[in-house]
C-alpha cells in the first residue's frame, strides 16, 4: 500500500499548480495516467486572461471588466463571487508565472503582450506564441522538479474511496505492471481535467476520457452544471486538433462558400470575435444551410494577416496546417468546423475547490466551482486551472495540518482493491461478448450527433434510450488480451463504465433544461428563462441512477441582462 | 488501401528476445501512423503497447521508429511512407518496457541534472520583468521543444556513452542559460562542462534531422560551448588580477 498525505490525481496545470503551494514537509505524490508534460494543458495555445492593462487600447481595464465579460460570457449562470475571486487572483498569478520562468511574449516596452479574445471588450489574453499551455506546463513541472515533488507517472486512478463522509484514499493500477494498488491519502486533490473523448469530434487529446469526474460521482460526490459542453468553433477539419481562438484574435476572419464573412449575420459588432458558443454555433448553421465547404466545414482566412505576423505569433497554428491539412495558412485558408472542447460542468466544489466530502478537492477542468456557467470565455480556463489549483493546494495544506483526524482504512481501502481485481478476473476470464472501443464508438457517434450544438428533446431522449442500452451491453464486456502491461485495452474496458456516466448526465441535463442558455441551445426552447433556469444543475449517483436537483446561482452585483455582441 | 506494418514486438517477461510482428490492414492512406497502429490495436492485436496522448504533435508521447527514422506517430502520414510496407521500431537508445514503449528514465535523469528552472539572482519585480521580444526571440526555438526524446534515439554520442546528457537536455539549458533573467552561477555548468555534457557532442547533426519540432539541439550546444569558453576567459583574467 502506497501512503501520503496529499494525493493529487493529474499532473497538467491544475494539479502542478496545486502541487507546488503544497508545503514541502507534508508528503505529497502527483500521480497521473500518463507523464506530467504530456497532459492535455500542454496543447493550449491562445492564452490566459488578465487585466494587466498593457495593451495600449486596453489602458483602462481592470478586474472587475474582466468580471463583467466573463459574467456575461457565462449567460450569468456562474458564480459570480468565484469569477471575482478568479480575475482579481489574475493579475499577481500571471506575474508569478513570469517571475517562475513563463516565456510570454512581450510588446516593444518590454511588458508582457496581451491579444484580444472572444467576449472581452480590451484585449486582455496574455500569450506565448500560440504555445502558451505548452509554456506554462514545463515551467511548472520545472518547478516541481526544482522542489522534488514526488510523481507516480503512468497510473490510473479507478476508485475514490469514502467511508462515513471521510476521504479514505483511492485505488489505483500501475499501468507498467497492471498491477491494483491501494494508496491512502488523507486529502485527495482531483485535477483530471475533461472529457473531451466522450464525443466523436473533439479537440482534446486521447486521454481525455473524463475519468477522473466518474470516480467522484461514483464516489457520491455531486456533479454540476453538466449539461454545459464548448463546442469550439476551429478546429482542423477530420482530425479536429485546435486551432486556437487566438488565430481570430490577430484578425482571422471566418468566410464561408460565398467567400462572405458570415459573423455578420450573427454577432455584427463582435464579429469573429464573439464567445465560442454563438460562433460555433454560426458556422454550424452555415454548414447545415449548405453554406460550408463539401457540407462539412468553413474556412478560417488567415492570409491578409501576412506571413510574417503568422510565423511570430501564430508559428504553431502554420506548423499544424502544414502538417495536418497539407496547406500553409500564409498561401491557403484553413478548413476548420467546430468540436467539443471544454466542459463547463464537472465535480461541484465552492470557490475553496471544497468538495461536500472533508479531504476531496477539485480543480481545473474536472471542476465547477462555476467561474465559466454556461459557456466559458477563450483565455479563461488556463487562468482557471492555475488559480484554483492554487487554492486547492492552499486548501488541501490546511485541511491535513488542521482538519484531519486519523483512523484506520488500510481494510477498506485492501478490499476496494480486490473488487477492482475481480472485475479484471471477470473481463479476463470471458472469451466472447462486447469490446470497449466498440461501445465506445457507439457512444460517441451518438452523443456528437444528438448531444451535440444543437439539441431538441426528441434527439436527447433517444441519445438517453441509447446509453443506457449501451450500459447493457457492457456488462457483457471482455479484455481479449491476457497481458494486463501497459495494456490500454485494459484503461479503455475501466474508463468506459464512467464515460458512460458522464455521458448520461451531460443528455439527462440536458433533457431537463428546457430554456437556451450559453452553450446549451434548445432548438424546441430558443429562449433563456431565468425564472425557472437561472440555476444549477446538480446530479448525485444513486443505486437507480442520476438523481437531478437544483442549486442557487450566487449573484453579487451583476444584474442578468440580455446577452448581445 | 493495403498496408502492410512490421511492428517491433517484446515483452522483458514473456518472450526471449524481440521479433517483429506483421499486420495487413486496409487504411486510407490519408491517416496517421498513429491512427493506424490505434485501428491494428483495437481490431487486430489488443495487446499491442505503445504511447500516445494529443494526436497533435505537441505532448511528445508517440516518438517511435518509423522506416528508420525517428518521429511522430500522430504527425507522419502513410500516405507519405514509401512503399506501403511500414516498419515500426521503439526509440533507440532505450531499454524496452513493452514493445514501443521504452524506459525514458535516462531521458529525464538528463533533464534534471542540467538544473531544468529558471535561476534568478535578485528578488522578482512588483510586476514582469521587462525584456524585450528580440532578446527572448533567442529561446524561442529552444522553449518549442516538447522533450520527445526523438533527438535522443538519434543521437550516435548517446548510443555509445550512456552517462552523455544529450541533445535535448542540453538544448533545454541553453533556454534558460540565453533567457535574460536566468542567472545561474558558474556551478551550475560544471556538469556540463565535461565529455559528457556540452563537449561530447560531435555535431554530427542528427538530431537536426531528428527534431520533428525544429528546435536544433546543435545549435544550443554550440551556444554553450560558446557560454563555457567565455565563463574560462573570464575565470583567467580574474585570476590574473
Amino acid at each position: 500500500m502506497v501512503k501520503c498525505d496529499i494525493l493529487i490525481i493529474g499532473g497538467g496545470l491544475a494539479g502542478l499548480s496545486a502541487a507546488l503551494k503544497i508545503p514541502q514537509e507534508l508528503d505529497t505524490i502527483v500521480i497521473s495516467k500518463v507523464h506530467p508534460l504530456r497532459s492535455h494543458s500542454g496543447a493550449a495555445q491562445g492564452g490566459l486572461n488578465a487585466a494587466l492593462a498593457n495593451h495600449p487600447e486596453g489602458k483602462h481595464d481592470s478586474w472587475e471588466l474582466h468580471a463583467f465579460d466573463t459574467i456575461k460570457g457565462s449567460d450569468y449562470l456562474a458564480d459570480q463571487n468565484a469569477v471575482e475571486l478568479m480575475c482579481k487572483e489574475a493579475i499577481p498569478t500571471i506575474y508569478e508565472l513570469e517571475h517562475l520562468g513563463a516565456p510570454f511574449s512581450r510588446f516593444p516596452d518590454g511588458t508582457i503582450a496581451q491579444r484580444p479574445f472572444g467576449g472581452g471588450e480590451f484585449p486582455r489574453t496574455c500569450y506565448a506564441a500560440d504555445r502558451t499551455g505548452l509554456v506554462l506546463l514545463h515551467t511548472l513541472y520545472e518547478q516541481c522538479i526544482r522542489r522534488n515533488v514526488k510523481f507516480l507517472d503512468e497510473w490510473l486512478v479507478s476508485k475514490l474511496v469514502i467511508k462515513n463522509n471521510r476521504c479514505l484514499g483511492v485505488i489505483a493500477i500501475e499501468l507498467a505492471s497492471g498491477k491494483v494498488v491501494p494508496i491512502k491519502a488523507k486529502a485527495v486533490i482531483f485535477a483530471t481535467g475533461g472529457y473531451g473523448r466522450v464525443y466523436l469530434r473533439t479537440t482534446n487529446a486521447y486521454i481525455n476520457q473524463g475519468s477522473g469526474i466518474g470516480i467522484a460521482y461514483r464516489a457520491g460526490i455531486p456533479l454540476k452544471d453538466m449539461e454545459f459542453v464548448q463546442f469550439h468553433p476551429t478546429s482542423l477539419h477530420r482530425t479536429n486538433i485546435l486551432i486556437t481562438e487566438g488565430a481570430r484574435g490577430e484578425g482571422g476572419y471566418l468566410i464561408n462558400k460565398e467567400g462572405r464573412r458570415f459573423m455578420e449575420d450573427y454577432a455584427p459588432h463582435a464579429m469573429e470575435l464573439a464567445p465560442r458558443d454563438i460562433v460555433a454555433r454560426a458556422i454550424q448553421k452555415e454548414i447545415e444551410e449548405g453554406r460550408g465547404i463539401n457540407d462539412e466545414y468553413v474556412y478560417l482566412d488567415l492570409r491578409h494577416l501576412g506571413a510574417e505576423k503568422i510565423m511570430k505569433r501564430l508559428p504553431g497554428i502554420r506548423e499544424i496546417a502544414l502538417n495536418f491539412a497539407g496547406i500553409d495558412p500564409i498561401e491557403a485558408p484553413i478548413p476548420i468546423q467546430p468540436a467539443q472542447h471544454y466542459s463547463m460542468g464537472g465535480i461541484d466544489v465552492n470557490e475553496k475547490c471544497e468538495t461536500v466530502v472533508p479531504g476531496v478537492y477539485a480543480a481545473g477542468e474536472c471542476a465547477c466551482v462555476s467561474v465559466h456557467g454556461a459557456n466559458r470565455l477563450g483565455g479563461n480556463s488556463l487562468l482557471e486551472t492555475i488559480v484554483f489549483g492554487k487554492i486547492a493546494g492552499r486548501e488541501a495544506s490546511k485541511y491535513v495540518r488542521e482538519g484531519y483526524i486519523d483512523f484506520k482504512s488500510d481494510r477498506e481501502l485492501n478490499e476496494s482493491a480486490k473488487e477492482i481485481e475481480e472485475k479484471i478476473k471477470v473481463w479476463m476470464s470471458r472469451t466472447s461478448g462486447t469490446r470497449a472501443h466498440e461501445l465506445l464508438n457507439k457512444l460517441k457517434a451518438i452523443t456528437t450527433e444528438k448531444v451535440g450544438i444543437f439539441r431538441n428533446g426528441k434527439d436527447l431522449s433517444y441519445a438517453l434510450e441509447t446509453i443506457r442500452q449501451l450500459r447493457e451491453d457492457y456488462k457483457k464486456a471482455y479484455l481479449g488480451s491476457p497481458n494486463l502491461k501497459f495494456s490500454q485495452e485494459l484503461i479503455n474496458i475501466i474508463e468506459f463504465e464512467l464515460m458512460l456516466d458522464l455521458a448520461e448526465i451531460i443528455t439527462l441535463g440536458a433533457l431537463n433544461r428546457t430554456e437556451t442558455r450559453g452553450s446549451h441551445y434548445r432548438r424546441d426552447f430558443k429562449e433563456r428563462n431565468d425564472k425557472e433556469w437561472l440555476k444549477h444543475t446538480i446530479v448525485i449517483y444513486t443505486d437507480k441512477g442520476p438523481k437531478i436537483s437544483y442549486k442557487e446561482v450566487i449573484i453579487t452585483k451583476y444584474k442578468p441582462a440580455k446577452r448581445e455582441y | 488501401m493495403k498496408y502492410i506494418f512490421k511492428i517491433f514486438r517484446f515483452d522483458p517477461e514473456k518472450d526471449k528476445e524481440p521479433y517483429f510482428q506483421e499486420y495487413e490492414y486496409d487504411f486510407l492512406p490519408s491517416i496517421s501512423i498513429l491512427e493506424a497502429l490505434i485501428t491494428i490495436r483495437d481490431e487486430v492485436d489488443s495487446s499491442l503497447s505503445f504511447r500516445y496522448s494529443c494526436r497533435g504533435a505537441v505532448c511528445g508521447s508517440c516518438g517511435m521508429i518509423i522506416n528508420g527514422n525517428p518521429d511522430l506517430a500522430c504527425r507522419v502520414k502513410l500516405e507519405t511512407l514509401y512503399p506501403d510496407e511500414i516498419v515500426i521500431e521503439p526509440l533507440a537508445n532505450f531499454e524496452i518496457l513493452k514493445d514501443l514503449i521504452v524506459d525514458m528514465g535516462p531521458f529525464w535523469k538528463a533533464y534534471r541534472e542540467i538544473r531544468p528552472y529558471l535561476h534568478t539572482k535578485n528578488k522578482p519585480p512588483e510586476k514582469e520583468h521587462r525584456i524585450s521580444e528580440k532578446a527572448m526571440e533567442k529561446i524561442y526555438p529552444f522553449v518549442n521543444c516538447i522533450l520527445c526524446a526523438c533527438c535522443y534515439s538519434a543521437c550516435p554520442v548517446v548510443s555509445k556513452d550512456e552517462n552523455y546528457l544529450g541533445p535535448a537536455a542540453l538544448a533545454k539549458l541553453y533556454r534558460f542559460v540565453k533567457d535574460p533573467r536566468d542567472h545561474r552561477p558558474y556551478s551550475f555548468l560544471k556538469r556540463i562542462n565535461t565529455q559528457e555534457g556540452a563537449w561530447g557532442c560531435h555535431t554530427i547533426f542528427k538530431c537536426v534531422e531528428a527534431c520533428p519540432k525544429e528546435v536544433r539541439p546543435v545549435d544550443g550546444i554550440e551556444g554553450l560551448r560558446r557560454k563555457l569558453i567565455i565563463e574560462k576567459i573570464k575565470r583567467l583574467l580574474r585570476f590574473r588580477k
